[in-house]
């Protein structure tokens, strides 16, 4: 079972109690009326070789969990344990160490390369950033990288704009992998993508972990792409985790009426009329409501449609239900 | 569906001249028909053309971008032989087109209510205080709470799923035979997405329109469309109907597709994929379109382009593959 070997894995990143509040503004003073709060209390660790997906709607808290994961966001409380170090608080010059080892891939190839480098340069930027290679070791690396994720030595001499969206993604991907990280956070890396290039970068990644032994932390909205690379899977909504579990056990036994929903509003393509998957769609009214202004007690009750008088008062924690499937969800406790 | 089709598309070519003699086949050569009442999906990557059959349709291809050739007929009127003002009223009035992205497709400047009235006292000629109660109504049919309210704001107070109901309503307000939807759920989440496809389904029946639905999400086309036209270079590769084309794919593109998609019910390692990318407008390989990026490719298949051929009953095809009793696995 991978399962059990990879309990015994050491654990990379452990994120205890996480929590990152937006001030809002208002009045003449410019004075803070009141908290957005993206992330609010978020406990979750990832074993090294492991990919943890985590899927939510837009809103839902994710792409920030991420950041402030990396510190490109500084948390309001909690703390990131990475590689047995607490980074949530060190100053951005002791951080460095530690960021050489964790890395980011954006959603859109478009916006996140600088349209006036060559991608030789590109991926060469942070090697130079981290200052331990000559020009020549550089040069040998970065073309050893480039041929890794699938494009050619002589690409180096072209610019981001002479490349299609799948190829500049592989280009995030090489600069992101040039310096040997353990730790990818990849934030929606394939929804710009058309589906068969989608499926080009998916397994490239996929190979690349392997090869590599890396660990990823899979943000998307796309729950059949999240299952398809992910090992553990948890579902965020308005800032917390409603249900984290093994893949498997997610998409066959979902626990919490969201994850329901949501497994439930994928159109999918269902030729075997006896299959399993397709039960009764469970259709959920109205919109996320803003995370300025979250409901009371649980905060997805006001879509929900098993709620009762106690989700509006207590809020559930998470508990765990089955080996490593946990839910926060009132259907599931005793009062 | 034997009667008379609502449209007729018949080698339309559009065609987009972007200098230094390179010219942009972004439609050559469809030809399509739809029915009344039915839901026809049109599926492809970006960059096959799908949009842009959808803008002709509308005459709205602005330059370097031109109709060059074909027909379009629309209850025995040539829409492409109109005078603009002519095809003014067919817009709106015959046919109506939902758009990708609500935000911009509203007005950020008007209200919701002055943006609704506008389409009502313009095609319907209604006066004020009808047009306002009849907004009202459209908001109610559409699903939207507090709708007297909701008329009084502006676009960005509303959510996408929000703005994308306002849409409908007023694709919906003067009652079209045909509504186009390219794309209309992409840019929202799937709780929503669920929520506009039932809503469209349910506009569908009650007035009756036909629809056609353009997007390149094939779970979608499954749970909503009667009929599939493929399309890959500004033609059309595929076309059945929507479980014969799911179930029997023929083309190697739609199977590339299909296999590229990941799936949930069964979990595999790799995920199937087509080599390359899609090449852009002007430069299409010689011969068949997919040729480059094709696993079956033969020799014949670089020196001329197939014909799209019927090989099952309403089962098209444009592949060589298939030619004289041929198949693929």
């Amino acid at each position: 079972m991978t399962l059990t070997t990879k309990d015994e894995q050491e654990i990379l990143v452990d994120v205890k109690n996480i929590k990152k509040y937006f001030p809002i503004k208002g009045g003449v003073l410019k004075r803070t009326i009141g908290h957005l709060k993206a992330v609010d209390d978020v406990s979750f660790t990832i074993r090294k070789g492991e990919t943890l997906g985590i899927v939510g709607e837009s809103g839902s808290g994710k792409s920030t969990l991420g950041r402030v994961i990396l510190r490109l966001l500084e948390p309001t409380d909690g703390q990131v344990i990475f590689n047995d170090v607490d980074i949530s608080y060190l100053s951005q010059r002791k951080i460095r160490p530690q960021r050489e080892d964790m890395q980011i891939i954006f959603q859109d190839p478009f916006a996140s390369l600088n349209s006036k480098m060559s991608v030789g340069q590109l991926v060469e930027e942070p090697l130079i950033v981290q200052g331990k290679m000559s020009k020549e070791e550089r040069k040998k690396r970065v073309i050893e990288i480039i041929e890794k994720v699938g494009l050619r030595a002589d690409d180096r001499q072209k610019y981001p704009h002479e490349f299609s969206g799948g190829q500049r993604q592989r280009i995030s991907i090489a600069r992101a992998l040039v310096i040997h990280p353990k730790f990818v956070i990849c934030d929606e890396p394939v929804s710009a993508l058309d589906v068969s290039i989608q499926a080009q970068v998916l397994n490239l990644m996929k190979d690349l972990q392997d090869d590599l032994g890396l660990t990823y932390l899979f943000i998307a909205h796309d729950l059949s792409v999240v299952k398809h690379i992910s090992d553990r899977v948890a579902v965020m909504y308005l800032g917390r985790f409603v249900e984290i579990a093994p893949k498997q056990a997610l998409y066959t036994n979902a626990l919490h009426p969201y994850t329901q929903a949501l497994l439930s509003s994928i159109p999918v393509i269902d030729l075997n009329e006896e299959s399993n998957h397709k039960q009764r769609k469970i259709a959920l009214t109205g919109d996320l409501p803003s995370p300025a202004n979250p409901p009371s007690g649980c905060t997805f009750r006001t879509r929900c449609p098993q709620a009762h008088d106690r989700c509006a008062i207590e809020r559930p924690e998470l508990i765990e239900l089955e080996t490593d499937h946990f839910v926060a969800c009132h259907l599931y406790s005793e009062e | 569906m034997n009667n008379q089709p609502v449209l007729d598309v018949s080698q339309l070519k559009t065609y987009f001249y972007l200098g230094e003699n390179r010219v942009a086949k972004a439609v050559d050569n469809i030809s399509f028909s739809i029915f009344p009442g039915e839901t026809v999906a049109l599926v492809g990557e970006s960059g096959s053309g799908k949009s842009i059959t959808a803008l002709s349709i509308m005459q709205l291809i602005n330059k370097p971008g031109r109709i060059v050739d074909g027909t379009i007929t629309m209850n025995d009127q040539k829409l492409l032989e109109l005078k603009p003002k002519q095809m003014t009223n067919i817009r709106g009035n015959d046919i109506a087109m939902i758009f990708q992205e609500p935000m911009t497709a509203l007005n950020p400047v008007y209200t919701i209510g002055s943006q609704i009235t506008e389409i009502l006292r313009k095609h319907k000629k209604m006066n004020k205080k009808d047009a306002h109660q009849e907004a009202i109504e459209l908001l109610k049919v559409v699903g939207i709470p507090r709708p007297k309210e909701i008329l009084k704001e502006y676009p960005h107070q509303l959510s996408g799923g929000m703005r994308q109901r306002v849409m409908i309503a007023m694709a919906i307000s003067c009652e079209p035979q045909l509504l186009i939807a390219d794309e209309p759920t992409t840019a929202l989440d799937v709780t929503i997405q669920a929520q506009i496809l039932d809503l469209m389904a349910e506009m569908q029946k009650k007035f009756q329109m036909s629809l056609l639905l353009i997007t390149h999400d094939l779970g979608v086309v499954y749970e909503y469309t009667d009929r599939v036209m493929v399309m890959y270079g500004g033609q059309i590769v595929e076309q059945a109907a929507t479980k014969e084309l799911l179930k029997l794919t023929k083309h190697p593109y739609t199977q590339g597709l299909l296999a590229s998609l990941p799936n949930l019910d069964e979990d595999v390692e790799r995920l199937g994929t087509i080599k390359g990318t899609v090449p852009p407008a002007y430069s299409f390989p010689h011969g068949c379109r997919f040729s480059s990026r094709c696993p079956y490719v033969m020799e014949k298949c670089t020196q001329s382009n197939p014909e799209l051929r019927e090989y099952d009953t309403g089962h098209f095809v444009r592949c060589y593959l298939y030619e004289n009793g041929g198949s693929i696995k």
